[in-house]
């Protein structure tokens, strides 16, 4: 009989670029029970997912736009993890960039266009920092463990959201629990005529350039990659961890701001309660999907975008439940890690 | 027939060839040593024997049977019993407790009666141990014969002891001889790792040396000398590096005054110490371990606060600063921890300049070309085995303790702070470390090396300050330090005047 035991040693080289697809395939596998259960065939249904947002147009630029927030996240989440600081937030940071939007897209009524993008953007980015920045210094100055909070406060700004949407600023025109419309001005551009790819992406695109160019090609970058790859070799060394965790929280929650921003600007054009509905959550996928880096994070976003689009036209073909897409994007981060685990071992012969 | 026979033994890891195809034979009733150095594959056959791991290739013989052996509840039903280095003891439970451990028929624990059977136990094998005694309560020594008794208590007729003497204090060392001695009278054969040569001519029969992960010989004790055995282990004759020359008397530059410090736990671990340390000597800290060096590193390293007294650096006050502070200020750090000091998912050339990053950097970019010219450059002078681009994990202990000597001594500091500097190193790398720290030493700078290897100590240093509990109990010149001076100090016994 043949035995097997497992070893902790590295696996071999080649093998890991071949990880995410091992993923991916494991996923497939077991959520076709669920598939079953909702008694279509899991085959077909993954042909759907997989080719159907390609079969027209609009459906293959919907892909990009699903994409856009999901590669701000990732990156957002990137730039946490790579430096060591576990930033579960993403979700209650994208909230609060869109909290800003929704209201100075209120407030830019006359002002140029360039100038009203220019303020949404920034404003954004500032209100993720500064939402971002209560977990960080609970954690540099307090040592308070960053994962439980920044998981925490996701809630917490959800409700000031839902409280402040259903009391003062329900929309006086629908009578909705939603913010006024924005401006004309605050809205972003579309990217291509009749679409609805808004200049969100190419936002997003920027973010992924600046945090590679930030981590692989400044001293502050390799700062960040020594405290998340060996915090106590890197405190010897002399980096300040604490600095540094700080600069990637704020940098993080700001770059999650902005895909809130882009949400406000480019989608939905007020403030929902249901704005983000887990798009945070994803881009814990995406940059664990992407091994950490900005690229493959950014890849994993636009393929997590294609999952979103497949998912809606497997359910209007085969009559499932949309939701199922949920299930595959969740069992797809489960596995995921399992399978970067797996990074570190090797199955051996007995 | 023989208690134990190991037959073309081969164990890889990955590329690393640890065990190549070694005999080994342990005769009934005998001590037998295995010597070897750090890495050479002792501890790796032991283990295959224990069960802990599995050979490639190989056949195992217990007492004439060929046996198969794949985990230790084997090789403990074959009467083999193993006493690791770390101990794998219950500190909460007490010794009776500990020895039956996994080894109690039943489910249903009857307290008195273990406590009777270990006792009588302990009482069979001579083994002075309080059977109801709680084993945190217990010194190492005391611990090691628990472990002992455990393996007897299981009815070894092998025991393997790995290196059981890098953890005691030279008194300690007499009564584990004695009860192994009395062991061996008894029938019991012991397997003895050690890399210690006058240990090894002490108490063994036989000596089986590893080099390289391969069997260079098999010798009885009356048919060898000390420098033939370490000649055996090394494939040379035995290092030499020791301090030449009286040492200059120069200006204290590490003066620490009165500091104390609380370990993780939060309780005091440095209790007031005051040492000064002048240009161009090597004080040497002696004691064992977890008496206070790792604290005392951590606070002069920047890794730790202290919560009192000062130290300063040519009159700059350190105390509580950080390590960048401290780098800045003159201090060259080897940590304790090897690891500790590196990035091992970074290339050498990240870390290496890591400690001085703003030196490359240029518009705010990193100069990856600088990096890669200054590492280059200290790879020649350091004779590291690596590549600039290689990630500092993949490199072996003794060039990552180059790495991170050449990081520190290029710099040259005006005060070197050595913290088990040789640890787990071969002989030639242990032998390049005690040559440059002898080299900063004639350079004039002030060195402070902390070290568990009391042979380094004296081979190295001007001044040996001894630590216990926390305290300095006493600083000797080196002519008048002898091992059993020290010995007492560590342990303890009896505070010495200072003559320093």
């Amino acid at each position: 009989m043949l035995k097997f035991r497992i070893e902790r040693a590295p696996s071999p080289v080649w093998m890991r670029p071949l990880l995410p697809l091992l993923a991916v395939l494991i996923t497939f596998v077991v959520t076709s029970v669920f598939i079953l259960l909702a008694n279509a065939n899991p085959l077909t249904a993954y042909y759907y997912y997989l080719t159907s947002p390609f079969t027209n147009r609009v459906s293959m630029i919907e892909i990009l736009v699903k994409a856009t927030p999901l590669i701000l996240t990732g990156a957002s989440v990137t730039i946490a993890f790579a430096s060591g600081y576990w930033n579960i937030g993403a979700e209650g940071q994208l909230y609060a960039g869109a909290l800003a939007a929704a209201w100075i897209g209120t407030v830019v009524g006359g002002w140029h266009p360039v100038l009203a993008i220019l303020a949404m953007l920034l404003g954004g980015f500032l209100a993720g920092m500064v939402w971002a920045s209560i977990p960080a210094l609970l954690k540099v100055k307090l040592a308070v463990d960053e994962v439980v909070t920044t998981l925490l406060l996701n809630s917490v700004i959800v409700f000031i959201i839902s409280a402040l949407l259903n009391g003062p600023w329900r929309d006086p025109v629908s009578g909705w629990p939603q913010s006024p419309t924005i401006a004309d001005s605050a809205v972003f551009p579309k990217l291509i005529p009749r679409s609805r790819l808004h200049l969100g992406f190419v936002v997003a695109v920027v973010m992924v350039l600046l945090i590679w160019f930030i981590l692989s090609k400044t001293p502050l970058g390799l700062r960040m990659r020594a405290s998340g790859l060996g915090q106590e070799a890197a405190r010897f060394m002399g980096v300040n961890i604490q600095r540094t965790m700080l600069i990637a929280a704020l940098l993080s929650g700001g770059i999650a701001g902005l895909a809130g921003v882009g949400e406000v600007a480019g989608i939905h054009f007020h403030l929902i309660d249901a704005l983000s509905n887990g798009l945070g959550y994803t881009g814990i996928i995406a940059a664990t999907l992407g091994g950490l880096n900005p690229f493959g994070a950014g890849v994993a976003a636009i393929f997590l975008g294609l999952l979103d689009t497949g998912a809606q036209s497997v359910s209007r073909s085969l009559g499932v439940p949309i939701f199922l897409g949920n299930v595959v994007q969740s069992t797809l981060l489960l596995v995921t890690l399992g399978v970067f685990m797996l990074q570190n071992y090797r199955i051996r012969r007995v | 027939m023989f208690a134990v026979e190991m037959r073309g033994i081969v164990k890889r890891f990955g590329d690393l060839v640890a065990n190549d195809h070694i005999n080994f034979e342990l005769k009934q009733g005998e001590v037998h040593a295995l010597l070897g150095e750090n890495g050479a594959g002792k501890t790796t056959l032991m283990r295959i024997l224990y069960g802990l791991y599995h050979a490639d290739e190989g056949s195992i013989f217990v007492n004439g049977q060929q046996v198969s052996i794949t985990s230790p509840k084997d090789a403990i039903a074959l009467g083999i019993g193993m006493v690791s280095q770390h101990f794998t003891l219950v500190p909460p439970l007490t010794v009776a407790e500990n020895v039956v451990l996994g080894y109690n028929p039943g489910i249903r624990l009857n307290p008195q009666q273990i406590q009777r059977r270990v006792a009588e136990a302990a009482e069979r094998f001579g083994i002075e141990v309080k059977s109801d005694a709680l084993v945190r309560h217990l010194s190492v020594g005391e611990r090691q014969r628990v472990e002992i008794l455990k393996a007897l208590y299981r009815n070894a007729r092998v025991l393997i002891m790995d290196e059981p003497t890098a953890v005691l204090v030279p008194q300690e060392v007499d009564i584990l001889f004695e009860t192994l001695l009395r062991l061996q009278r008894e029938g019991l054969s012991v397997v003895f790792i050690s890399h210690k040569l006058n240990e090894v001519m002490t108490i063994c029969d036989r000596i089986t040396v590893l080099r390289n992960g391969k069997n260079v010989g098999t010798v009885f004790k009356q048919d060898v000398s000390q420098s033939k055995l370490a000649q055996m282990m090394v494939g040379r004759e035995t290092f030499g590096v020791t301090r030449q020359g009286e040492r200059i008397q120069g200006e204290p530059v590490l003066r620490i005054e009165n500091v104390s410090a609380v370990d993780n736990k939060g309780l005091p671990a440095l209790k007031s110490v005051s040492l000064e340390v002048a240009s161009g000597e090597i004080l040497g800290i002696a004691g064992v371990s977890g008496n206070g060096q790792s604290e005392l590193t951590h606070v002069l390293s920047g890794t730790m606060k202290p919560t009192s007294g000062k130290i300063l650096v040519d009159g700059q006050d350190i105390t509580g600063a950080d390590p960048a502070t401290i780098t800045c200020a003159g201090v060259g750090r080897i940590p304790e921890d090897r690891h500790g000091g590196v990035v091992g998912e970074l290339t050498v050339a990240e870390n290496m300049t890591l400690e001085t990053l703003d030196e490359y950097t240029q518009n705010g970019m990193l100069d990856r070309k600088r990096m890669l010219e200054y590492t280059n450059t200290l790879i020649e002078e350091f004779q590291i085995k690596a590549r600039p681009t290689d990630r500092a994990r993949t490199l072996s202990g003794g060039n990552m303790q180059k790495l991170i000597l050449a990081r520190t001594l290029a710099r040259q500091p005006k005060v070197v702070l050595a913290a088990q500097p040789t640890r787990g190193l071969d002989v030639g790398a242990t032998e390049y470390v005690r040559k440059k720290l002898l080299e900063q030493r004639e350079r004039g700078a002030a060195v402070l090396l902390i070290s568990e290897d009391l042979d380094e100590i004296m081979a190295l240093s001007d001044r040996i300050a001894v630590i216990y509990e926390g305290k300095i109990v006493g600083i000797l010149d080196a002519h008048e330090a002898t091992p059993e001076k020290l010995g007492l100090l560590m342990t303890g016994a009896r505070e010495v005047v200072s003559h320093a």
